[in-house]
C-alpha cells in the first residue's frame, strides 16, 4: 500500500536502541499519542554523513547496545504488537542496506510493517534500481531536496513517493537557532513542483519554528531536540520505576513541538 | 581495457555518487570546472610550471645500487616523490585542487589527514595561495604525528581535533566531510586520496599521474625500456593510482600493497582489497572493511597513512579486473624495510613508503638480475623518526639511545 498521509505533519525521528531497544518501543507509543503523523526511525551507522553530533552520539550509544539493520526493522514488528499504528519510515544510510541484500531489505521491512525508506547518503542519480525494488515492495523511497539543489529540484520532486524531505539549510542534523531567511522561497520553490506533501526538517527545535514553517510547508521533521531530550531522559528511561514518568515527559516535548501544527492557520 | 570512469564516475561496478543531496551541485561543479580545467592548456602548464619552481619537479629516478647487491635479484629503482616540497607525492594533487579551487573563486580550504602528510601539503598550498585552510585531523594521529600538526600550524593552518570514532582518518574524513556539507557554497574540500564521491578519485589520480608520466620518460632514458614490476603501496591509493596509471596499458606487473600491521589473520590490518568487502565509504562504491552489518570497522596499521578502512575505487577496479596484483606488508616488515633502505642507501623513506619497499625487496629476490623493479617512493620519513623510535624500543625493550 503506497504511503497516504494528509497535512499538516508532525514528523518525529529517534533512533533505534537508544537508549536500548524496549526503551525506543515506548517512545514510539509515546510519539504517536503525542500527534505524530510519521514515525522516522533512524537505523544507526558507524559513519553518518547527515548527521550531527547528537544523532551520532545516539547511533553510537544504539551500536553499543547491539542494534543492527534487521534489528532496526524487527523493532517495527514489535511496535506493530504493541499498538503503534502510524506510517513508520526508516532511515537508514545505503551500506547496510547493502550489505543486507537490497531485496532482502525490503522483504524484511515489508513484512515487519514499515511503510517507506529514506536513504541520506542515495541522491537521485544513484537511486533509481532501490526505487524500482521500493515500488515492488509498496515502500516508497522518501526523496530528499536541499537548499543546494537548485535545477534538481523539478526532477527530484516529480519522482517523489510519500512526502518529499525538504533539508532547511546547508548543514547536517542539529538543532539551529535560527533557520535562513530565504528558507521561505525555497520551500514555495519546492511545493510549486511537488505532487506529494512537502515536509522540512534539520534544525527544527522550537514551537516557534514550526508555527512559521508551516505557514510555507506541509509538515516539519523533528530529529535532534527529541533525540536530545532522549539522551537527558536516557538514565530514567532505563530505570524501571522512573520510565513511565520519563516517557511521559517526553510526550510532553513532543506535544509542545507538534501544538503549533494543530492550530488553525492564517495564510494557508 | 576501457576507458575509466564513466560519465556516471564509475569504475567498473565502483566509484559513483553516494553522498547527501546538499553535496550533489557542489560535485557536479567541481565536475564541471575540473573538465574544462583540464581540456585547458593554459592550466596544465601553470600546474606543472608550480610543480617546477615551487614543488622541485621532476623528481629524480634513483638506482639503487647497495640495495641491489644486498638483495641479489632485480635491479632496484626509486621513483623519489620524498624530494618533493614538503616531503611527499602528496603537494602534487594538494597543488592540483588549489588551481582549480582558485579558478573556481574558492578561497577556503577544506583537509583531512592521516599521517599529516595531506595536511600540510594543504596547509602549504593555502599559504602559497593565500587561502584560509581548516584541517581535520583525528585526536589519535594527532598524538601519532604531533611534528606534522605543528607544521600545519606553522603554515597557518587550523587543526580541528577529532574525537569520533578511532580518532584517526576515517573519522577525521566523516567530519570533513560533514563540515563542507555546511560549509559547501564557499568553501573547496581537498581530498587527499584517490577516495571519495565522482570527481574526486578521477581528479586526484589526474594530478598524481605525473609521477608515472615521469617515471616512464625517466626509465626509459636509463634503461631502454620499461620496467619489470612497478611497486606502490596502498592506503586510499593516490601515490599507486599516480605511478600506475600511466603504465595500465603496458605490459608491466602492477602490485600495489596495503598494510598488513599485526598480520592479516588478525583483526589489527588495513588490507582492505585483500580482506576487505564491497561497499560504500565516504561517498564511494570500493571495497573497505566492515562487518556483516555494514558497520565500518576500524583499521590498524602503524603508518597512521595507510590506516584507512577503504580504498581509492579505481584500485577495487583494477584489483577486480585483476590488472593489479594487490599484497600486504605487515608492520614488522615494513619496519625492516625502512631500516634496509636507511642503512644501504642513505635514504629514510616514509613508512607508507617501506610497506613498498619490502614487497618490492620480496619479489626483486625472486627475479634475475637483468630485470628491474621500480618502487615509487612515495615520501620521506622525517615524520616517522618518532614512531620508529617508539617501535623499536619497545621491542628491544631498550633505552632509545641505544637500540640499533
Amino acid at each position: 500500500m503506497p504511503l497516504s498521509v494528509n497535512p499538516p505533519l508532525f514528523i518525529p525521528f529517534i533512533v533505534a536502541g537508544d537508549p536500548a531497544p524496549d526503551v525506543t518501543i515506548d517512545l514510539a507509543l509515546a510519539l504517536e499519542e503525542a500527534g505524530a503523523d510519521i514515525l522516522e526511525l533512524g537505523v544507526p551507522y558507524s559513519d553518518p554523513l547527515a548527521d550531527g553530533p547528537t544523532i551520532q552520539r545516539a547511533a553510537a550509544r544504539a551500536l553499543d547496545g547491539g542494534m543492527t539493520l534487521p534489528k532496526a526493522i524487527q523493532l517495527i514488528g514489535e511496535m506493530r504488537k504493541k499498538g503503534v499504528n502510524i506510517p513508520i519510515i526508516l532511515f537508514t544510510y545505503y551500506n547496510p542496506v547493502l550489505q543486507l541484500g537490497e531485496e532482502s531489505f525490503f522483504a524484511l521491512a515489508q513484512e515487519n510493517g514499515a511503510d517507506g525508506v529514506l536513504i541520506p547518503d542515495l541522491p537521485f542519480e544513484e537511486s533509481g534500481p532501490l526505487r524500482e525494488l521500493g515500488e515492488r515492495f509498496g515502500l516508497p523511497l522518501i526523496s530528499l531536496v536541499a537548499p543546494t539543489s537548485k535545477q534538481r529540484i523539478e526532477r527530484i520532486a516529480s519522482a517523489a513517493q510519500g512526502f518529499l524531505y525538504c533539508v532547511s539549510s546547508l548543514g547536517v542534523t542539529g538543532v539551529r537557532e535560527t533557520l535562513p531567511e530565504t528558507l521561505g522561497d525555497f520551500l514555495r520553490e519546492v511545493k510549486r513542483h511537488s505532487r506529494v506533501p512537502v515536509a522540512v526538517g534539520f534544525g527544527i527545535s522550537a514551537p516557534e519554528q514550526v508555527a512559521m514553517l508551516k505557514e510555507v510547508c506541509d509538515g516539519v521533521v523533528v530529529g535532534s531536540a527529541l533525540v536530545q531530550k532522549v539522551e537527558q531522559l536516557a538514565p530514567r528511561l532505563q530505570a524501571p520505576d522512573e520510565r513511565e514518568a520519563a516517557v511521559a515527559e517526553f510526550s510532553a516535548y513532543a506535544r509542545s513541538l507538534a501544538a503549533p501544527l494543530r492550530e488553525p492557520c492564517s495564510s494557508r | 581495457m576501457e576507458r575509466v570512469p564513466n560519465e556516471y564516475g564509475r569504475f567498473g561496478d565502483f566509484g559513483g555518487k553516494f553522498v547527501p543531496e546538499t553535496l550533489m551541485l557542489p560535485l557536479e561543479e567541481i565536475e564541471a570546472e575540473l573538465d574544462k580545467a583540464l581540456a585547458d592548456e593554459s592550466f596544465k602548464q601553470e600546474y606543472i610550471r608550480i610543480l617546477q619552481y615551487y614543488s622541485g619537479r621532476p623528481t629524480p629516478l634513483t638506482f639503487a645500487p647497495n640495495l641491489t647487491r644486498q638483495v641479489g635479484g632485480a635491479k632496484i629503482y626509486l621513483k623519489r616523490e620524498d624530494l618533493n616540497h614538503t616531503g611527499a607525492h602528496k603537494i602534487n594533487n594538494a597543488i592540483g585542487q588549489a588551481l582549480l579551487a582558485k579558478r573556481m573563486g574558492k578561497k577556503k580550504l577544506i583537509a583531512e589527514t592521516g599521517a599529516g602528510q595531506h595536511g600540510v601539503a594543504a596547509a602549504t598550498v593555502a599559504a602559497h595561495f593565500g587561502m584560509d585552510c581548516i584541517v581535520f585531523m583525528g585526536e589519535e594521529d594527532i598524538k601519532r604525528q604531533e611534528l606534522n600538526v605543528f607544521r600545519m600550524k606553522l603554515l597557518g593552518a587550523e587543526v580541528v581535533p577529532v574525537s569520533s570514532g578511532n580518532r584517526t582518518l576515517k573519522d577525521a574524513t566523516n567530519e570533513a566531510i560533514r563540515y563542507w556539507v555546511a560549509h559547501c557554497d564557499d568553501h573547496f574540500y581537498m581530498i587527499g586520496s584517490v577516495v571519495g564521491p565522482h570527481p574526486y578519485p578521477k581528479m586526484v589520480r589526474e594530478f598524481q599521474r605525473v609521477i608515472g608520466d615521469e617515471a616512464k620518460e625517466q626509465f626509459l632514458a636509463r634503461e631502454g625500456k620499461l620496467p619489470d614490476v612497478i611497486v606502490a603501496c596502498v592506503g586510499g591509493g593516490s601515490n599507486a593510482i599516480g605511478m600506475f596509471y600511466p603504465f595500465l596499458q603496458d605490459d608491466v606487473r602492477l602490485v600495489g600493497v596495503e598494510a598488513a600491521g599485526k598480520g592479516i589473520d588478525t583483526p589489527h590490518h588495513a588490507a582492505t582489497i585483500t580482506k576487505g568487502t564491497k561497499g560504500v565509504i565516504h561517498g564511494a562504491m570500493t571495497y573497505l572493511l566492515q562487518d556483516e552489518y555494514g558497520q565500518i570497522l576500524e583499521p590498524y596499521s602503524i603508518s597512521a597513512g595507510l590506516d584507512y578502512p577503504g580504498v581509492g575505487p579505481e584500485h577495487a577496479y583494477l584489483a577486480s579486473i585483476g590488472r593489479v596484483r594487490y599484497e600486504s606488508a605487515t608492520d614488522d616488515e615494513a619496519v625492516a624495510a625502512f631500516q634496509l633502505l636507511a642503512q644501504t642507501e642513505g635514504i629514510i623513506p616514509a613508512i607508507e613508503s617501506a610497506h613498498a619497499v619490502a614487497k618490492a625487496v620480496e619479489l626483486a629476490r625472486e627475479m634475475p638480475p637483468d630485470e628491474t623493479v621500480l618502487i615509487c617512493l612515495s615520501g620521506r620519513g622525517d615524520k616517522d623518526v618518532q614512531t620508529m623510535m617508539r617501535h623499536l624500543g619497545a621491542r628491544e625493550g631498550e633505552d632509545i639511545a641505544t637500540v640499533r
